[in-house]
């Protein structure tokens, strides 16, 4: 009996020991399921964190939630109990971050999420994100589209809850400008999307909009130029990887994306404001992962390290011990009190009414050219 | 909706029903002579698919060491239940020299110079093999097994293959550039060369299987098993021999398709699993007994799902898999329903 107690003091001991010393900071990605190419972009960046912040050693925990919101919610309640995690960043989908973000304001730790889900009213809290919505985004296309002379437009999304957030962005954006005269819906692992590029083109739009993610993306696209369509194609900001352009060769050059100002960063003009920090960041991930390793994606969540890293030298200042329920308070008041931080992907200024804080003045329009992402001017 | 509409919708529909009806084929197979339900169909579609792909950027495919894990494990088995040195000579040979053999030769050719026809064997050379070995490692030794339990397996096998997938091809998919770039005009209709090669390479297959069931002795002593096992094996036909070959030739349809496939739509490793599903509507159409009706359930999913694609985009697999509920209850209704001796 004596014994068992010993053991079981040893372990409670041991446990409790690197958490009183160090900051613990969770990341959670999907590193393996559907969104696992997501997944890979949060790894990429995290290796890049640095171990020390203000002198004190920060410990990164990354878990796969293999894009289950579930398994998600096991871990965020895994960091949260047994590694006495300070912080949370990540995960990758609005699924899996809405999932957490329950937890995360239980819980009360600060979690800043890589995924743009909703940070409006009640589920604010704790819960923020580096990554600027989908409304942010589509503006930007409605806006180029007006530009242009596009009276009417086609959509082609998922048939999933990307695809309607899409559609609806899209269709808020474009109320009383622009008719959308075709939406049709496919699913990511369809064998064909003949008939749904039939319909749009059949309902003659100026431009095709098409509403999904990563490489399977690039079939609307291809279909559609099979099939003779010559208006402006646009893509949104999710198909933003090197995959997207091995996959849809020579049919996706001209695609237009708004992205976040990562992606072509040696490209921008001098005046963007996060040109030097993208430039930087960029030229350290490329030098560890070779060239044009780069994407937005790892943008985000190098992003909302650099929100995490300024709250925890507020909270160092004030003296305030990592490990207790003060720091972490600490964290997400700094966190909101967040100031034209400049990252990666744009300047950020958070508010306790605004817990997203992205300025849409830094996103960007690039178009496929010569299967290279290049900035419109 | 004009006929122009219509022609193009019909050509799609039975180019992706053409592909749904090989899956559906190896599926009524498979069941006929192991009452194996064999969900990994559409994995060997997608292994097919990426082998293509990787042999077509030049890489050596990873599909090679799974092959060589795969028949490691398979050798194993036969070690263990080793019946005598002629048999455990054999298996040294196909299980570990053949895939070591076939690693090196992939290593010294040059990959990225290879004819498209060239690939094609290839890729059939390295993922065909990994059947049989399946069906050693998975299903025979516990052939006599009921369906349920065989079901079992076959979705823990179908598990494991994803897994290997992911971490073989990496979670992105891959597309391959079509066999004939070629455009027929046939009237007004446009009609691309893939589909053509598609749809006649389907016929080659479902005519070779003919005339192989209904001409070839092994063929003959497969549908003597499936119409009757332990007939079969009182007549001296070895139901091991039998499960083998079976998965055999599913694995060939398998990577055939995803071959053709392949250049029609980006494969994922995980993309086997819907395709296969669909043949397996069709395969259900069919009552997983009927070649010819499992082929023409084939071609109404490809349709169904072309036109429902056009009409209501959203609901489309809906559409496509709600067929299987009418088509059950015909079924149940019209035949009468034997009890299975277990």
């Amino acid at each position: 009996m004596k014994l068992k107690n010993l053991f079981v003091m040893t372990a409670a001991a041991l446990a409790a020991t690197p958490s009183l010393a160090d900051i613990n900071v969770g990341v959670i990605a999907s590193m393996t399921g559907p969104a696992a190419a997501l997944g890979a972009e949060t790894r990429k960046a995290v290796s890049l964190f640095p171990a020390t912040v203000g002198g004190e050693k920060v410990n990164f925990i990354l878990l796969d939630d293999t894009t289950d919101p579930t398994a998600a919610v096991k871990n965020a309640r895994k960091l949260i109990s047994e590694d006495k995690v300070d912080a949370i960043l990540g995960p990758n989908l609005i699924s899996t971050a809405t999932a957490i973000a329950d937890v995360a304001n239980a819980e009360k730790v600060p979690m800043i999420s890589v995924a743009p889900l909703d940070v409006s009213g009640d589920k604010r809290g704790f819960v923020f994100r580096s990554e600027p919505s989908a409304d942010l985004m589509v503006q930007r296309v409605v806006a180029d589209m007006l530009a242009n002379g596009v009276k009417t437009v086609g959509f082609i999304g998922f048939s999933d809850s990307w695809g309607e957030v899409l559609h609806k962005a899209l269709t808020k954006a474009a109320e009383g400008k622009i008719t959308i005269v075709a939406s049709e819906r496919y699913g990511r692992a369809d064998p064909s999307v003949q008939a749904q590029a039939l319909k749009v083109i059949s309902a003659k739009p100026d431009a095709v909009f098409v509403g999904a993610s990563g490489t399977p993306a690039a079939m609307p696209q291809i279909t559609l130029r099979e099939r003779g369509f010559k208006g402006r194609i646009y893509q949104s900001h999710g198909v933003t990887s090197k995959e997207f352009l091995r996959v849809g060769g020579k049919n996706v050059e001209g695609a237009l994306i708004p992205v976040g100002p990562v992606l072509v960063a040696e490209q921008l003009p001098d005046s963007h404001p996060s040109k030097k920090s993208a430039v930087a960041f960029v030229q350290t991930l490329e030098a560890k992962y070779g060239a044009d390793s780069r994407s937005t994606f790892a943008g985000a969540s190098w992003d909302a390290w650099l929100l995490l890293q300024n709250a925890i030298t507020g909270a160092q200042k004030a003296k305030i011990k990592a490990g207790t329920p003060e720091f972490r308070a600490a964290l997400r008041d700094g966190i909101e009190k967040t100031s034209k931080l400049v990252g990666t992907n744009g300047v950020y200024t958070m508010g306790p009414n605004d817990h997203a804080g992205y300025d849409a003045s830094a996103i960007v329009l690039i178009k496929v050219e010569n299967n290279h992402w290049k900035l419109v001017k | 909706m004009d006929a122009e509409i219509i022609a193009m919708l019909g050509q799609d529909g039975v180019t992706n029903g053409a592909i749904y009806a090989l899956l559906a084929l190896a599926l009524v197979l498979v069941f006929a002579v192991t009452r194996v339900i064999f969900i990994p169909q559409g994995e060997f579609l997608a292994w097919g698919a990426l082998t293509m792909a990787a042999l077509e950027g030049g890489h050596l495919p990873t599909t090679v060491w799974l092959l060589a894990g795969l028949g490691v494990l398979a050798l194993g088995v036969d070690l263990f239940s080793a019946t005598g040195r002629r048999t455990i000579g054999r298996s040294v040979l196909w299980n570990l020299a053949y895939p070591l053999a076939l690693a090196g030769l992939l290593w010294v050719l040059p990959l990225a110079e290879l004819s498209t026809w060239a690939r094609v064997i290839v890729t059939l050379a390295i993922v065909v093999p990994m059947g049989p070995m399946l069906y050693r490692v998975a299903f025979q030794p516990v052939a006599e097994a009921p369906v349920l339990v065989l079901l079992i397996i076959s979705v823990a096998v179908h598990l494991a293959m994803v897994g290997f997938g992911l971490l073989a091809f990496g979670p992105e998919g891959s597309r391959t550039t079509p066999f004939s770039e070629a455009q027929l005009e046939l009237g007004t209709l446009m009609v691309g060369g893939h589909t053509l090669v598609v749809i006649l390479a389907s016929l080659v297959l479902i005519v070779g299987l003919y005339l192989f069931f209904d001409r070839t002795l092994y063929g003959k002593a497969l549908r003597a098993t499936a119409i009757n096992r332990n007939g079969a094996r009182l007549m001296g036909i070895s139901p091991a021999l039998a499960g083998r070959l079976t998965f055999f030739l599913a694995a060939v349809i398998g990577v055939l398709s995803g071959v053709l496939v392949a250049p029609l739509t980006t494969i994922y490793y995980d993309s086997g699993f819907l395709i296969g599903l669909k043949g397996f509507v069709a395969a259900i159409i069919g009552g997983l007994a009927s070649y010819p009706l499992a082929a023409a359930g084939a071609i109404l999913v490809g349709l169904l799902e072309s036109f429902s694609s056009f009409w209501a985009s959203a609901f489309k697999d809906v559409i496509v898999f709600t067929l299987i509920i009418p088509v059950l209850m015909w079924r149940s209704l019209t035949s009468h329903h034997v009890e299975e001796e277990e």
